[in-house]
């Protein structure tokens, strides 16, 4: 794949458009690695001029400082925004809540300012500007949206994810708590690094139980977490056959064959 | 002329006004041993905020049937209370419905009228209300927190309503001259044939008892305030004034790390600098919060407003799935500390006396902290902005930054943040390997 970065676009003297930044999990899991491409072949589609860090990009922090070590925290923050600052990034897309959230809102203060979007937000302005098109190769299928908390309530977007969803022309059931009220996956706050404490039941059990309640027979996500706790869930119940979980940004780059 | 009565109402209204004042102080110094934060911007958007949320009970009717019966006892409860002034002015003057004459007897007997409806209707909704904590036995009700007093609490709080509103429509049914007028008693007009085989004399008695028990009801009901979880009734409004208005999503940078990251990462700072002559050494600041002063009086104030209601620990993902995190429990357990260190205050001379306890383990533990998913569905929950979530966030940055005591899958996460750039073990020189893949 022809993915350029900003040490390479700088060198030839080009600043890019946007920023796509990956993320951990987008860049090291197998999983969620696949999300990076299908994104990746949406930008190029879209020809939009972007660039990554590489290995310039380290953690954001969001899980230390989650896990409340603010000083870890702020030690990638700062060293991430001089980085980003030296490169005179002014947008940045990000495929993971997670990052969208702390670049967005808690970067600022520590003196990293840009325009963020999250990779659902981003496709459904380029749809907008008539630089991408979505097929509608899901006519009619059942699908469900499960809401990442980050984006989610962290940040209220809600009809983003929503809106190019219907464009693949599915029929988007909803679960029994969504939107404001839908029911965390169980991996932010840091939980994903860890074990549950103690309780009677994992809490992507339970979310995967109320999608499967929908009978829809794919759930989409926005985050490469919640894709790994519903695929583990899905296999808990072993209905791998019935229903598959994929990003958003996967059933788009699924539905153009890219 | 006999003054008895009307010196003993002043001085009833007096003591019961005093007191409460006495103990609204209390609560001002105690909300106030919280650290600062500031909440004094976008003053536009706070009042919107609280017009909307306190008000407007906005986010009351997400829940529809405990929304609907809320609503009709919030009104009912603030309408009612313009009858107090007639009372307290009666009261004072040895008057006998000083507003009749005033407001002639069609708006008056409007005003009545519409205070005895909404009596009535606040006394069904109350009623349903017990049946719920009671009989029904709505889950959230039934929560290991909610055993012993936070029960009789919630009850004797009802218990307070039933009786009030029963004595204010016995008070107008036993009112002769006012159930012959014939105007204002849509509801007292069905109770007062009850009383019809009483004399006059015995009627006059009986109202009279009725209009003390009344007043005086109301004056202790003000003061158990203090004592229960019922002063949301008051401290919802500055409590949705003095809300986050940020994205939930977005936690506070703390500023005091800041300071140090930069210093740290700082290639002129001179790491063995001694402080400047004169100036004294500046005590480290504590990272993050073991104890109730440790939180800022936001968070404080939360948890006096916390009316215990339990729509956050209904819908928290981690006490869902039986985890012991209950963020109603946070804000309770909170309170309590609150209220213990006011209290060794007090007998302190003002001055807290080390008592050897904190808010962390002694109210709560670190599994309750570790079981959260920061997903934030207890702040959305609430319908008065309560953010027990930034209690648990601060009191894990005690728990990370002063004691090291993460759990141990968390400090592997961590060091691997440290040195390579990511929660896992892989080496930031592949970190684009994906692209050929």
């Amino acid at each position: 794949m022809n993915v350029p970065t900003m040490a390479e676009m700088l060198s030839q003297g080009k600043s890019p458009e946007v920023l796509f930044w990956v993320g951990a999990a987008g860049s090291y899991d197998d999983r969620a690695k696949k999300i990076t491409r299908a994104f990746v072949k949406l930008l190029h589609k879209a020809n939009v001029d972007f660039a990554v860090l590489g290995t310039e990009e380290s953690s954001t922090g969001d899980a230390a400082k989650r896990a409340g070590n603010e000083f870890l925290f702020q030690m990638q923050a700062i060293s991430n925004i001089e980085i980003l600052n030296s490169y005179e990034v002014k947008t940045i897309v990000c495929t993971d809540p997670h990052s969208f959230n702390t670049l967005k809102n808690e970067y600022p203060e520590l003196g990293g300012n840009y325009k963020v979007y999250h990779h659902t937000q981003f496709i459904k302005k380029l749809v907008q500007e008539g630089r991408l098109d979505i097929k509608k190769s899901l006519k009619g299928k059942k699908v469900t949206y499960h809401d990442p908390c980050y984006l989610g309530r962290g940040n209220g977007v809600y009809e983003s994810p929503r809106d190019i969803i219907r464009k693949l022309g599915v029929n988007l059931k909803e679960m029994k708590q969504h939107k404001n009220r839908a029911l965390c996956c169980g991996a932010g706050g840091a939980q994903m690094f860890k074990d549950a404490e103690k309780g009677d039941k994992e809490i992507n059990i339970l979310r995967t139980e109320q999608a499967l309640e929908t009978n829809a027979e794919i759930i989409a996500t926005g985050c490469p977490y919640c894709n790994t706790m519903m695929t583990d869930g899905v296999k808990f119940h072993e209905k791998e056959s019935q229903i598959i979980v994929k990003d958003i940004a996967e059933l788009i780059a699924e539905a153009d064959n890219l | 002329m006999n003054y008895i009565p009307n010196i003993s109402f002043a001085i009833a209204l007096f003591i019961g006004i005093g007191f409460f004042v006495m103990n609204v102080l209390k609560l001002v110094r105690n909300i106030k041993l919280g650290k600062e934060v500031d909440r004094s911007d976008r003053k536009t958007q706070r009042w919107k905020n609280m017009a909307r949320v306190a008000l407007g009970q906005s986010k009351m009717v997400s829940r529809p049937i405990a929304g609907f019966l809320h609503v009709i006892v919030y009104v009912g409860f603030i309408i009612i209370n313009i009858e107090v002034l007639e009372i307290i002015i009666d009261g004072l003057f040895g008057t006998h419905r000083i507003f009749q004459p005033l407001l002639g007897n069609s708006i008056y007997g409007f005003l009545i009228g519409t205070f005895e409806i909404l009596a009535f209707l606040v006394l069904v909704a109350v009623i349903i209300f017990w049946l719920r904590r009671n009989i029904v036995q709505i889950k959230r009700f039934m929560s290991k927190e909610m055993k012993g007093w936070p029960k009789s609490d919630g009850n004797l709080i009802l218990y307070f309503e039933i009786v009030l509103m029963s004595l204010f429509i016995l008070m107008n049914a036993t009112d002769h001259s006012f159930q012959e007028a014939g105007f204002g008693n849509p509801i007292s007009q069905f109770v007062a044939p009850w009383f019809s085989e009483y004399s006059l004399e015995t009627l006059s008695s009986i109202e009279h008892i009725a209009w003390w028990a009344h007043i005086i009801g109301i004056l202790i009901f003000l003061n158990y305030l203090y004592y229960s979880k019922h002063l949301h009734i008051l401290l919802a409004f500055p409590n949705t004034y003095f809300a986050n208005l940020q994205p939930k999503g977005q936690f506070n940078n703390l500023s005091s790390v800041t300071k140090e990251v930069r210093m740290m990462m700082d290639p002129d700072a001179d790491p063995y600098a001694m402080p400047e002559e004169g100036l004294e050494e500046e005590i480290p600041e504590k990272f993050g919060a073991s104890d109730v002063t440790d939180l800022n009086w936001v968070q404080l104030l939360n948890a006096y407003t916390c009316t215990e209601c339990g729509r956050c620990t209904s819908s928290c993902p981690a006490n869902m799935t039986g985890k012991e995190l209950s963020p109603r429990a946070i804000m309770m357990k909170t309170r309590d500390r609150l209220e213990e260190v006011g209290r060794n205050i007090d007998t302190n001379k003002g001055a807290f006396k080390d008592d050897g306890k904190q808010l962390l383990n002694d109210y709560i533990t670190p599994e309750e902290l570790w079981a959260c998913t920061s997903c934030n569905a207890c702040v959305e929950e609430c319908p008065i902005d309560i953010d027990p979530l930034s209690i648990i966030m601060d009191m894990r940055r005690f728990l990370v930054m002063e004691q090291s005591a993460a759990p141990q899958e968390l400090n592997m996460m961590m060091t691997n943040i440290e040195n390579n750039g990511a929660p896992w073990q892989y080496n930031q020189q592949d970190r684009l390997n994906w692209k050929d893949e």
